[in-house]
């Protein structure tokens, strides 16, 4: 019984040695396109003085939630700068941008394939089971070797974590919209293509939204990881803290992924309930100019 | 001959399940549907039937008896199993996907249950969904909405959100929806089912109004009898899955193929489904103007009733006397019935539902006369008729004679009175 040995490993070790060398030219590319995307938002977020920054993210939280928002916005930012944790802060939010709009890019489609064949969605799901499942350090491993040390294997990583709960709450959003509705877009001849886009995408969204709320805060839980490859931000100076045994940075560094987190989950859930208070404001002033236009 | 079907259906089924095309093969085998149900469920079964232009078709049947299944076949938001469903002429059944949509787009539109209406646009923009699917302009298609919504009296809520309407106003909206399409045929599952009685009967009368201006095809599907009767110009019967009777109200009531259609109709309220002419009676006891009071009384001792029936030289109805009056006339040896003829004589067109009978019907003992636009009459319907029918027993089981207000003068009397009469009568 003892001599018995699955050779698992070795077969993935081997498979991941093939793809490198088969497909270097692909990882490259990706590696290009991935860091150039980091590095252009990453530069449109650390060049401005730190307060333009504050400015806008409280212009945002105005328009989303209302004016108590918009001061916690302000006064937590303002704890970030204050522990000098700034640049490390907004090389976090680069990462986090970047791996979350890639996840969601990748997910909705995903998410709507699955909701629309029952076939896709069995084979999704287990997969999705096992990418979120996979402890997170796993994979790290073949994201190392594709794409070597630095910010991508980081956003890599980042997206696999991070996609699941966008393609589960985007097949669950869409299946979930009231089967008469979608129906009536049908009985009136309406396309696939025109029923997704006027009337499954719409009323599924605040379901999609969940999702996409979901992902961000699950590549956020992934900054610490993404440090340990050589990522940088936040997640580098939790490791190095980790490592010296630096309560106050490591605490520091911690609030400050805190502070950014809670500032995202508000933030997108406000757009996921879609009653904003700009929101708000638009439709008033829509409504106002299609009575004048019907008087 | 073709133009005047609007939609046809020929030998439909539909199963569900694993295995729908070996369900269908037992079931035209002559399995019945329990055999079959390990394969899968047969909702439709062998249904038949043509709608014309300008009806309105009721497919009524109890809960699970494959009503939706038939409708959402008709236009091909189920596939038929097995059969062809024709609309405006051209098979929709087995065609490419791009076509079908064209069919709906042109020919087929459908107002739901639940409304179905889109939650996150206005009510204009509801009412206005299936000319933008067509491809109209913005402008153009607001502009028709915006008539839509007047005409199914919405007037002000245009910009309203579904959810800031009743349910009666939201299923407005979808007949409004419907409606605007501008297509020839609509197709309504339980439309009225989700509203309370008072609306209900509110919305099915608009909609009598409606199609009766617009000349729509409407299929209407309903587990409510009352309603079926009300709204059908024809009525089809289903029971697990296969149509049992097709008829129009009338024949359905009168008529029941067999059991459960009978069963079925036991309740239904037949004031107002049953007209004047599915009761009337042949009018006997009937005199012309000019036949004069002795032929009038002869007419009641025969007949032996209180009452007879005048009508003019043109045939046309002219009301009732009564023996007594009759009998002064003949004494007093005037031959003019006109003086004494009865003006509070009801007379009632032969589709006036039943329920519009029972007041005047209590008032006087006369029976009510029944007569056509050019006031000729048709037939009677006694008081005694008028119950039989409301009480749900029938009144054509056969040759029972049909009881009449009873004389009111003993026939000796009017023979003597005759006789003695004609005596003077020779003698001048
Ligand atoms: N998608 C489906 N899959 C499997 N069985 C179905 C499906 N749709 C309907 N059926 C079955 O087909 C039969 C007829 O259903 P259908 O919905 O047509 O009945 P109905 O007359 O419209 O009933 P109701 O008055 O409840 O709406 C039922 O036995 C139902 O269980
Ligand atoms: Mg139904």
């Amino acid at each position: 019984m003892n001599d018995f040995r699955l050779p698992l490993g070795t077969i993935v070790e081997g498979f991941i040695d093939w793809i490198t060398d088969t497909f270097g030219f692909f990882f490259d590319f990706i590696r290009a396109a991935f860091d150039g995307a980091y590095e252009l938002v990453d530069f449109l977020l650390v060049t401005p003085p730190f307060w333009v920054i504050i400015v806008l993210a409280a212009g945002l939280a105005l328009a989303t939630r209302g004016w108590k928002f918009m001061v916690g916005t302000i006064l937590g930012l303002t704890v970030i700068v204050g522990v000098d944790q700034w640049e490390n802060a907004m090389d976090t939010l680069a990462l986090v941008l970047v791996a979350s709009v890639l996840a969601i890019a990748f997910s909705l489609p995903l998410g709507i394939l699955a909701a629309k064949s029952t076939v896709a969605s069995n084979i999704i799901r287990p997969i999705l089971d096992f990418m979120q499942t996979m402890p997170a350090f796993v994979y790290l491993i073949p994201a190392l070797i594709l794409f070597r040390v630095g910010v991508v294997p980081g956003i890599v990583a980042t997206i696999i974590f991070a996609m699941a709960p966008g393609v589960r709450l985007t097949e669950l959003g869409i299946r979930g919209v009231d089967r008469e509705v979608v129906e009536a877009g049908q009985a009136f001849g309406a396309s696939p293509w025109r029923i997704l886009r006027q009337i499954q995408l719409p009323l599924a969204m605040p379901t999609i939204m969940a999702g996409i709320n979901q992902v961000i805060m699950l590549s956020l839980s992934m900054v610490v990881i993404a440090g340990m490859v050589g990522a940088g931000g936040l997640g580098a100076d939790v490791v190095a803290s980790l490592n010296r045994i630096d309560v106050a940075l490591g605490f520091e560094a911690g609030l400050a992924v805190v502070i950014l987190a809670i500032f995202l989950d508000r933030l997108t859930a406000a757009l996921g309930t879609g009653d904003t208070p700009l929101g708000r404001i638009l439709a008033a002033r829509k409504r106002r100019s299609q009575q004048a236009l019907a008087a | 001959m073709t133009e005047t079907i609007a939609v046809k259906a020929d030998r439909l089924y539909k199963a569900f399940g694993r295995r729908p095309h070996e369900v269908v093969k037992k079931m035209k085998a002559g399995s019945s549907r329990d055999e079959v149900s390990s394969l899968g469920t047969a909702a439709v079964i062998d249904a038949s039937f043509e709608v014309h232009r300008g009806e309105i078709f009721v497919v009524m049947g109890l809960s699970g008896s494959g009503k939706s299944t038939l409708i959402r076949m008709l236009n091909g938001l189920l596939d038929a199993t097995s059969g062809t469903v024709t609309v405006a002429g051209q098979p929709i059944t087995g065609i490419p996907a791009a076509q079908l949509r064209d069919v709906r787009r042109k020919n087929i539109s459908m107002v739901f249950q639940h409304f179905a209406l889109l939650p996150h646009r206005s009510v204009i923009d509801n009412v206005a969904y299936g000319l933008e699917v067509q491809g109209m302009g913005r402008e153009e298609r607001l502009a028709k909405a915006r008539t839509i919504i007047r005409l199914v009296g919405l007037d002000g809520w245009a910009d309203s959100l579904p959810s800031e309407l009743s349910g009666g106003m939201q299923q407005r909206v979808g007949l409004g929806r419907a409606l605007a399409a501008d297509t020839d045929v609509l197709l309504m599952d339980e439309a009225f089912s989700a509203l309370d009685p008072l609306i209900r009967r509110e919305m099915q009368e608009q909609l009598i109004e409606l199609q009766a201006e617009l000349g729509k095809t409407i299929i209407f599907i309903t587990h409510d009898l009352n309603e079926a009767m009300f709204l059908g110009d024809r009525i089809a019967v289903m029971r697990d899955g296969r149509i049992v009777q097709i008829g129009t109200p009338e024949e359905i009531l009168t008529d029941p193929a067999n059991d459960y259609v009978a069963q079925f109709v036991q309740d239904v309220d037949r004031a107002r489904v049953l007209t004047a002419a599915s009761v009337m009676e042949p009018v006997r006891a009937v005199v012309t103007t000019t036949g004069g009071p002795r032929a009038a009384l002869r007419i009641m001792r025969d007949f032996q009733t209180s009452a007879a029936f005048v009508l003019n030289r043109d045939g046309s109805f002219a009301g009732v006397v009564r023996d007594r009056d009759v009998l002064k006339l003949v004494k007093a040896g005037d031959a003019d019935l006109r003086s004494i003829i009865l003006g509070d004589a009801v007379s009632v067109s032969p589709d006036a539902p039943l329920v519009e009978l029972v007041e005047p019907s209590v008032e006087s003992d006369l029976a009510i006369a029944v007569v056509d636009e050019k006031k000729r009459l048709l037939g009677v319907i006694p008081r005694v008729t008028l119950l039989a029918a409301l009480g749900n027993v029938s009144t054509n089981t056969g040759d029972l004679p049909v009881i009449e207000p009873a004389a009111t003068i003993s026939v000796s009397m009017i023979t003597e009175t005759l006789r003695e009469t004609a005596l003077e009568g020779a003698a001048l």
